[in-house]
């Protein structure tokens, strides 16, 4: 035993100026080989999520429906050799201009039915035909299809900010502050979308702009009440409290502690909401206070099919069949997420 | 119980005078111009205005519209219908959407219900997958696309059903529109009627009541679907505000002189007429409001737990 009439900090200094550790200090005398355990072995949060989301069917279908439309919307229009706007015609034998009004779905060799357009557009491909002012609807579905998903995806992606951060914040601070917001969110939810959008038609025109300020107005209020909800679960856990204790302000604990837990079932109702909002669109431009002419959605793709449905009743496919496509996939892939988020035991 | 529900209808009442009074004031100080100016000169503009009060304070408005509303009076429309008292038009395009929709919500929750059970007594059969297909597509498929469809095939190419609605034979012509409005809720319904109950199924009171001898029609009427069907009432009140807006395209696309299409028509024309947007506005408002507050009312009647501890806490 050392003599305890030393101080302590001398006895320290002491033992430390007689002896420098070397790494062999640290290693194995003996030469064990030690094996990790890889069965039960640890894998990381998203790792997991992405494991079980994979071998989830429906989840992989829905997530390549989703990237085949996607690709399509990005790459469809540059395919084909027409403008989405552009009227296709040619110069008939007599020097007249023809204008492809009305052909159905054919390719270079060969069409379905449709009018006779004698073999002055026999070579051309339209894959979806083209509608009754003779614009190719292969490059018009798909631009449509592209103005949908960016509506959808620059609404969600502002309305998921808005109504996460609103949802944190109420959560955090509870009390008052809570009570207050969420009494407004409370009177926002019991005004219908259609009201919303009605009063927007007044003063706004009609277009992209109203479509994603009338989205923007109602889908952030679900947001806000899952990130409350998970704020309401998360603000009690230890690590906030060391947080706290440790001096950490309350923008740092919501935005950077608390916030990146709260991701996954965020992102679940993000994918959720992105359908509505296409959905949503697909009924504006429809009814008429969405995209206008000579622009084109989805929405106003099956409105014009609507109207020709009786001389052209090919034309309101495409459109139909994008839009639900589009709905099924990201369904599936919400669901995927959300099943991967919160794994039954069963499954694992 | 009392208490909690006459709590509610305050709740409900006072949220809907506020936003009566959040439209009307957003309405009105809102840029804009409810007459077609093209068509009107200043002096006929100015006239308009001072008979519609519009010089006025806003505040004075504000209480001018909102006691005449309370007496049933929503003013003239600004450019629709040359300017007919908006009540007299409301009252017939209300019962024609309510008779639609009432229609749709009965074929919807009554075939929902139905596919619903059959798929979960089943479970893993072919009837089961056909029921998870089909709500599949109900879901994903807009109402008005299945009117577009269902129209094309047999009002058109098989002239069965008319093309337009028609109301002198009012049943006949509402099978198609009711039909194509009422697959969403069907579809949403079996859906998750399927899911409650299989779930019920496997809990272990049912496990209990089974073990005790209990089975077949009382077993799933007694303890399953009991159970299984409280959930479904708060599916109920999405899915009927989900018809109204699907009501919207429907009624335009069938010609149905409902509220739905006197939306459009307010919105979506050359102007948009002020006026109809405004009691349109309330009316849906107070629609909306009101199937919130049923909801309610009536999951608390249906579910002991929440009547109880509505009892014991005051208010919950």
């Amino acid at each position: 035993m050392a003599d305890t009439t030393t101080p302590i900090a001398a006895q320290v200094a002491l033992r430390t100026d007689s002896y420098t550790p070397t790494p062999a200090d640290f290693e194995f005398l003996t030469n064990r080989d030690i094996t990790m355990d890889q069965n039960f072995a640890s894998q990381s949060y998203w790792k997991g999520v992405a494991i079980h989301f994979f071998k989830n069917k429906r989840a992989v279908v829905g997530l390549v429906i989703v990237a085949v439309i996607i690709l399509l919307a990005i790459f469809g229009p540059l395919l084909s050799s027409y403008g989405y706007t552009e009227i296709v015609s040619a110069t008939g034998a007599d020097g007249k201009q023809v204008v492809a009004r009305g052909i159905a779905p054919q390719l270079p060799f060969g069409q379905l039915a449709g009018v006779d357009h004698g073999d002055l557009f026999a070579d051309k491909s339209f894959l979806f035909g083209t509608d009754d002012l003779g614009r190719d609807l292969w490059t018009r579905t798909w631009q449509g299809a592209r103005i949908s998903l960016i509506i959808a995806f620059v609404t969600i992606f502002i309305d998921m900010i808005i109504g996460m951060s609103y949802g944190l914040i109420s959560g955090y601070f509870g009390g008052a502050v809570d009570n207050i917001m969420q009494r407004i969110v409370e009177i926002a939810n019991s005004i219908p979308r259609l009201v919303i959008v009605s009063v927007l038609a007044i003063f706004m025109p009609k277009g992209m702009g109203l479509v994603i300020v009338a989205l923007l107005l109602t889908e952030w209020i679900g947001m806000s009440k899952i990130a409350r909800a998970e704020m309401l679960k998360l603000k009690e856990q230890e690590y906030v409290l060391a947080s706290r204790t440790l001096g950490a302000g309350s923008f740092h604990i919501i935005f950077k502690q608390i916030l990146p837990n709260t991701i996954g079932p965020i992102i679940t109702q993000m994918m959720f909401s992105i359908p509505t909002a296409i959905f949503t669109e697909a009924f504006l431009s429809f009814v008429g206070v969405g995209i206008v002419l000579p622009d084109c959605s989805i929405g106003s793709l099956i409105e014009a099919g609507f109207n020709n449905i009786t001389t052209l009743p090919y034309q309101i496919l495409p459109p139909i069949i994008v839009l639900a496509l589009q709905m099924l996939g990201f369904n599936f892939i919400g669901d995927g997420f959300r099943e991967a988020l919160a794994p039954k035991l069963e499954d694992m | 119980m009392t208490k909690y529900v006459l709590k509610r209808i305050a709740m409900a009442l006072g949220t809907l005078l506020l936003i009566t009074f959040l439209l009307f004031v957003l309405v009105r100080i809102m840029p804009g111009n409810p007459f077609p100016s093209e068509r009107m000169s200043a002096e006929q503009i100015a006239n308009k205005r001072a008979e519609m009060g519009l010089d006025d304070p806003i505040l004075t408005q504000v209480v001018n519209y909102m006691s005449k509303v309370l007496r049933g009076d929503f003013g003239k429309g600004t450019s629709l219908y040359n300017g007919a008292p908006i009540k007299t038009v409301l009252g017939q395009c209300i019962s024609n959407s309510f008779r639609i929709g009432g229609l749709a919500i009965l074929i919807g929750t009554a075939v929902g219900l139905l596919l619903g059970i059959t798929a979960a007594l089943n479970k893993g059969t072919f009837i089961d997958g056909f029921a998870t297909v089909f709500s599949i597509i109900g879901v994903c498929v807009p109402s008005y696309i299945f009117l577009i469809f269902l129209q094309y095939f047999f009002s058109y190419r098989i002239p069965f059903f008319p093309y337009f609605f028609d109301n002198s034979r009012f049943l006949f012509s509402s099978i198609v529109p009711s039909l194509s409005l009422s697959l969403f809720t069907m579809s949403t319904i079996a859906r998750f009627t399927r899911n409650e109950m299989v779930e019920v199924m496997d809990s272990d009171y049912v496990r209990l009541a089974e073990s005790k001898g209990l089975q077949g029609g009382a077993l799933v009427r007694k303890h399953v679907l009991r159970n299984a069907l409280i959930p479904i009432v708060t599916v109920l009140a999405p899915l009927i505000v989900d018809l109204l807006t699907g009501a919207l395209v429907v009624e335009k696309i069938y010609g149905i002189n409902g509220i739905g299409k006197l939306m459009v028509d307010a919105i979506a024309g050359e102007g948009v007429d002020y006026n109809y947007v405004l009691a349109l506005g309330i009316l849906y408002s107070a629609l909306y409001i009101g199937i919130m507050l049923v909801v309610d009312i009536l999951y608390g009647v249906l579910d002991p737990r929440i009547r109880v501890a509505a009892k014991e806490g005051g208010d919950a």
